[in-house]
């Protein structure tokens, strides 16, 4: 089974690394870009593990609750 | 002869190599902000440490699209002499003008601490005014400090020998134990083909004080002014 | 205002505002408060804005001396003159609460708060110092691992801010005890350096002045973040926890910059941070300062994101902004100055006549409060005081072996060397550090000024929770000892104040206690408190934290031969101990690492006999006499000893003869008697070094000689021996291998 992982900065948490990419971006010719986020992506071989298992260790250990969501998909 | 620090948002050690290119070597040397464009008036062109843009994204990654880099490529391409410290190594590889990249470091920590460096080759304009085998003792400070490059690279790098500098013990062995952040085959800086461009992770600039403990670095900027100084008046 | 909840008394207890205080709002402002105004009262009387419970114990620190060039409490930071006309601004402050909840974040935004609060005076920041306090990091158990977690998570916070924004973080302490489980403690220093005539005021003076908003935008960051500092940490507030600010140091970095060179201008009438209470308190406290009014209109304000109420502008606790009050007809030198760092920034509102402070939204009124009172009149309590038991004195304790009890000492965090920490930090930016951390003072260069400063933090809890009077004497003394043994004479101190909750009446006494202590230790030391911070409700589920008063003390060295550290140099050179052999074994490391007891009395502090020390040691140290001085601290002389063997690149020996004495072996090695100092000299200096001491009345005796590989102590008949390559092995990886297990 592949188990992706995706974790961003919370809606609400400043993300100064997406800030600084957006502004380089306004510089670099597209002023367009409103708004960047910068996350993880992690891609999980297993087998055989439960899924509250995997959101247990997605909320405990690959992201920081405090100002991280994340998200999990089962292949 | 005139020297350039260039300043690019988050620049740290700008300061410090300022004052000791013209304090401790008495060197005319101009700050230049990152939005300027033209850098024809300098004849040494310094990119300093810190954390251009607060290395996000990736070391160097946005500073090498700042306006000022063009004219660095441009000055690199003429021939004029280059020299990228820490955050100025890793936007000089961002910007192509050394091969290889810096990553984080094998520990994942920071490190900041003096180091042994062994003087690998001397047949160069950053490294004249010392011997093959010197072992210098420079501070580093970094985080993403380690070495990477394909094995043709490396093999090119050797065979022109534009390896200048590589980590060692105090007995001068470039051992597993003396490579502070798992660079390929402990390397601390290295030029570009040409010999006018050299970057290097640690921190020459902050060992020109002797009450700082260590005057070694000194001998890098020796030996390019004493390079410029003997070009300028043949 | 629409979809504003109603006043209700729930929701007054909610923003932690007693009746009685609510009464007395309602009197400020002649009607019933709205929604925004009770929030920016609740922030602005909050302890953590106001010190209303500990204003009274803190107008008992001496403020003045004759360098002092802004006394603690008028501004952001202190001013201290260090002469030819250059000056230093340094100020200690908390992030405890936040620490405890995102330990990287937390400490992070703690060091980019104490930044901001020294460049707003004018001054350049130049170096940076903490002092941390967790609980035990060896071990398995859950709580152990928390306690790593959290260590580690504050040191690479703190790593990340001041590496990035390029101030090095050069000395300071930890500690590691059972009492911060669950609330750490992280203290951080800054100080900075500046021209006499560059001080600058967070006064809005000038009316018609306009006030600008320069920085990061504004988020729901930290709401309430202030408020959230004042009260106790339970589960519950884990769970309510407010949005975490997140610090960006690289944004701090380019308001740094452009602050300082906007103020270089002249154009800048007043300047104030935005820390704990964000815009709320940066207003009230201008216009008090300045005797004015300010009036802004939020709608101008840069946002983060969309739909923000006035409530939740005037409490966000988003990092990295400033407020300036600029002089009329300069607001283009604003700009340009902020377009070049490309930094948003906004006209946000005006200097007014009227004393009030006035929020505007869209050009409604938002909230309208008389700005001194709400800045100056917030309530002030003098809260009940009862002494705890004095500590029973030790009668008789066990005997352990004194070889492996120096080992087991070595090992524990506390005293092992703190290399996995500084070695995060970069300490050598700015190129100016002259003494690497692991001395007993850092010793910083400010080469615009040409001046070498020392400084050092130092706190012995376990001293203050057994005797909090005395305990905080002995932090000044350790402070101003371990200037002298850098070769430095004392300026001034800045002090951070933790303790638990004052509502406790053992917990209050202990604060008046500590505060006491320190004012007399200060004035004993001609060092003014140039400004500080004060945490309460320090507390876990196990109770109150050991009380903390940290002190942090900045001293000045005359020129660079006099530069000390702490190891020793040259193999024959003469080991000389100052102040005699001690014997007081109440509170000491030994008991509690080795026996695992927290008791005792103290030692205690003759303040005369102290500074007669530092006095004889610094004219050693002029005459070019001392070539290491070590102060004898936690663990005592044995520890003192080998620590001026191995914290040097190259551990070397020493070979050291006490000769007999009425002591028990353990008694003399480890005892934590006060006022003690080792010094080496070269062996021709010996004989005159001991007689200058001694002529001066400070009892000074030869006790051996450096030199070999091994540590080799004899007294009373026995002798110990320890290859110094072992004990720098064990000391300078305890904490790696705690944190690598």
């Amino acid at each position: 089974m592949k188990a992706k992982v995706i974790v961003m900065p919370k809606q609400s948490v400043l993300d100064p690394q997406g800030v600084a990419v957006r502004d380089a971006m306004h510089h670099h010719g597209l002023p367009q870009v409103k708004s960047v986020r910068i996350g993880k992506f992690m891609e999980i071989e297993v087998e055989g593990a439960d899924e509250a298992k995997l959101h247990e260790i997605c909320r405990d250990l690959l992201s920081n609750p405090v100002i991280e969501d994340y998200r999990l998909e089962l292949q | 002869m005139k020297a350039a620090v260039i300043r690019f948002p988050g620049s740290n050690c700008d300061q410090d190599c300022f004052i000791a290119l013209s304090e401790v070597l008495g060197v005319e040397t101009h700050y230049v902000w990152h939005k300027e464009t033209s850098l024809d008036a300098f004849d040494l062109i310094v990119l300093p440490g810190g954390f251009s843009y607060g290395d996000y994204l990736r070391c160097g990654a946005i500073a090498r699209f700042s306006p000022v880099m063009q004219s660095v490529v441009d000055a690199a391409k003429q021939g004029k002499a280059v020299l990228g410290i820490c955050n100025g190594f890793q936007i000089l590889c961002e910007a192509h003008l050394l091969p290889g990249t810096l990553v984080r470091n094998q520990s994942l920590h920071f490190i900041c601490e003096h180091r042994r460096l062994r003087v690998e080759n001397i047949d160069t304009p950053w490294t004249c005014a010392t011997w093959t085998g010197t072992l210098l003792n420079i501070p580093i400070a970094h985080g993403e400090g380690c070495y990477v490059a394909d094995d043709a690279t490396l093999l090119e790098l050797n065979a022109h020998r534009q390896i200048l500098l590589r980590y060692t013990d105090e007995n001068g062995a470039a051992t597993a134990a003396a490579n502070p952040n798992g660079s390929a085959q402990n390397i601390a800086g290295i030029c570009n083909r040409a010999r006018n461009v050299f970057g290097l992770m640690p921190h020459p600039e902050r060992a020109c004080d002797p009450r700082l403990g260590s005057t070694d670095g000194k001998v890098i900027f020796e030996s390019i002014l004493a390079t410029l100084g003997a070009r300028k008046a043949a | 205002m629409t979809n504003e909840p109603a006043i209700t008394p729930d929701l007054i207890a909610k923003h932690g505002i007693t009746p009685d205080e609510y009464e007395r709002i309602k009197s400020i402002l002649g009607r019933e408060p709205n929604f925004t105004e009770l929030g920016i009262f609740s922030v602005m009387w909050s302890e953590h804005c106001s010190y209303k419970n500990s204003k009274p114990e803190l107008r008992k620190f001496p403020t003045d001396g004759p360098g002092v060039l802004v006394k603690a409490g008028e501004e952001n930071a202190g001013v201290i003159d260090i002469g030819d006309g250059w000056a230093i601004a340094f100020k200690m402050e908390s992030h405890n609460h936040p620490s405890a909840i995102e330990p990287f974040q937390g400490a992070a935004t703690g060091v980019g708060g104490i930044i901001r609060d020294i460049f707003t005076m004018g001054a350049r920041p130049v170096f940076s110092l903490n002092s941390l306090r967790f609980g035990e990091i060896c071990g398995d158990s859950a709580g152990v691992k928390t306690n790593r977690r959290l260590f580690a998570g504050v040191v690479a916070g703190i790593a990340h801010y001041g590496n990035c924004i390029g101030i090095p973080t050069i000395g300071g302490e930890i500690y590691f005890d059972e009492s911060y489980e669950g609330n750490p403690l992280v203290n951080v220093f800054c100080l900075g350096v500046l021209r006499h005539e560059q001080i600058a005021r967070g006064a809005a003076k000038g009316i018609g002045n306009p006030v600008f908003y320069v920085g990061a935008e504004t988020g729901r960051d930290g709401l309430a973040g202030a408020a959230f500092a004042s009260r106790e940490l339970t589960e519950e507030s884990k769970q309510d926890r407010p949005a975490v600010q997140v610090g960006d140091p690289f944004k701090e970095k380019l308001l740094l910059e452009a602050c300082l060179e906007l103020l270089e201008t002249g154009c800048v009438a007043g300047i104030q941070d935005m820390g704990a209470a964000g815009l709320t308190c940066s207003t009230c406290e201008t216009a008090s300062r300045g005797g004015t009014g300010v009036e802004i209109d939020l709608a101008k304000v840069p946002k983060r994101e969309t739909s923000m109420t006035p409530y939740e502008i005037m409490l966000s606790e988003s990092q990295e902004r400033m407020l300036i009050i600029v002089k009329k007809g300069h607001e283009q030198t604003v700009r340009d100055i902020f377009e070049k760092w490309d930094l948003p920034y906004a006209e946000v509102g005006v200097v007014k006549d009227d004393g009030m402070m006035r929020v505007l939204d869209g050009g409604k009124v938002a909230a309208e409060i008389p700005a001194s009172k709400l800045a100056d009149d917030a309530p002030i309590y003098v809260r009940d005081a009862k002494p705890k038991s004095p500590a029973k004195p030790l009668q008789d304790w066990p005997e352990a072996d004194s070889h492996s009890a120096l080992l087991q000492l070595l090992l524990h965090p506390t005293i092992a060397s703190k290399n996995w920490v500084y070695r995060q930090y970069d300490h050598m930016v700015r190129a100016g550090t002259c003494v690497l951390p692991g001395s007993d003072a850092a010793v910083f260069l400010v080469r615009e000024a040409n001046k070498i400063l020392a400084a050092t933090s130092d706190c012995n809890a376990l001293y203050c929770a057994l005797d909090p009077r005395e305990g905080a004497k002995i932090a000044v003394a350790e402070a101003a000892r371990n200037l002298a043994c850098s070769g430095a004479v004392p300026l001034a101190v800045t002090d951070n104040l933790n303790f638990g909750n004052p509502h406790k009446p053992e917990n209050f006494w202990q604060l008046r206690e500590c505060v006491e202590g320190l004012a007399e230790g200060c004035r004993v030391f001609n060092t003014p408190v140039t400004g500080g911070n004060v945490s309460l409700y320090n507390e876990n589920p196990g109770g109150a934290i050991d009380p903390t008063p940290t002190v942090g003390m900045v001293g000045l060295i005359e020129n660079e031969k006099q530069i000390t550290t702490q190891f020793f140099k040259d193999a024959g050179d003469a080991i000389i101990l100052l102040g005699g052999f001690g014997s007081e074994m109440g509170a000491t490391q030994y008991l509690k690492i080795v026996h695992g007891k927290k008791e005792g009395t103290p030692p205690r502090i003759d303040f005369d006999r102290e500074r007669a020390l530092h006095d004889s040691l610094r004219s050693l140290i002029r005459s070019g006499l001392v070539k290491s001085a070590h102060d004898c601290s936690e663990g005592g002389l044995a520890v003192a000893l080998a620590e001026c063997c191995i914290s040097r690149e190259k551990p070397i020996g020493a070979e050291i003869d006490f000769g007999a004495t009425d002591l028990r072996l353990d008694q003399l090695l480890f005892n934590e008697s006060q006022s003690r100092i080792v010094i080496s000299v070269s062996k021709t200096n010996a004989a005159a070094a001991v007689a200058l001491c001694e002529w001066r009345g400070i009892p000074a005796r030869r006790i051996g000689t450096v030199g070999g590989r091994e540590l080799q102590l004899r007294a009373n008949g026995t002798s110990l021996l320890w290859p110094v390559d072992d004990l720098h092995r064990a000391w300078y990886s305890a904490i790696r291998n705690c944190m690598t297990e």
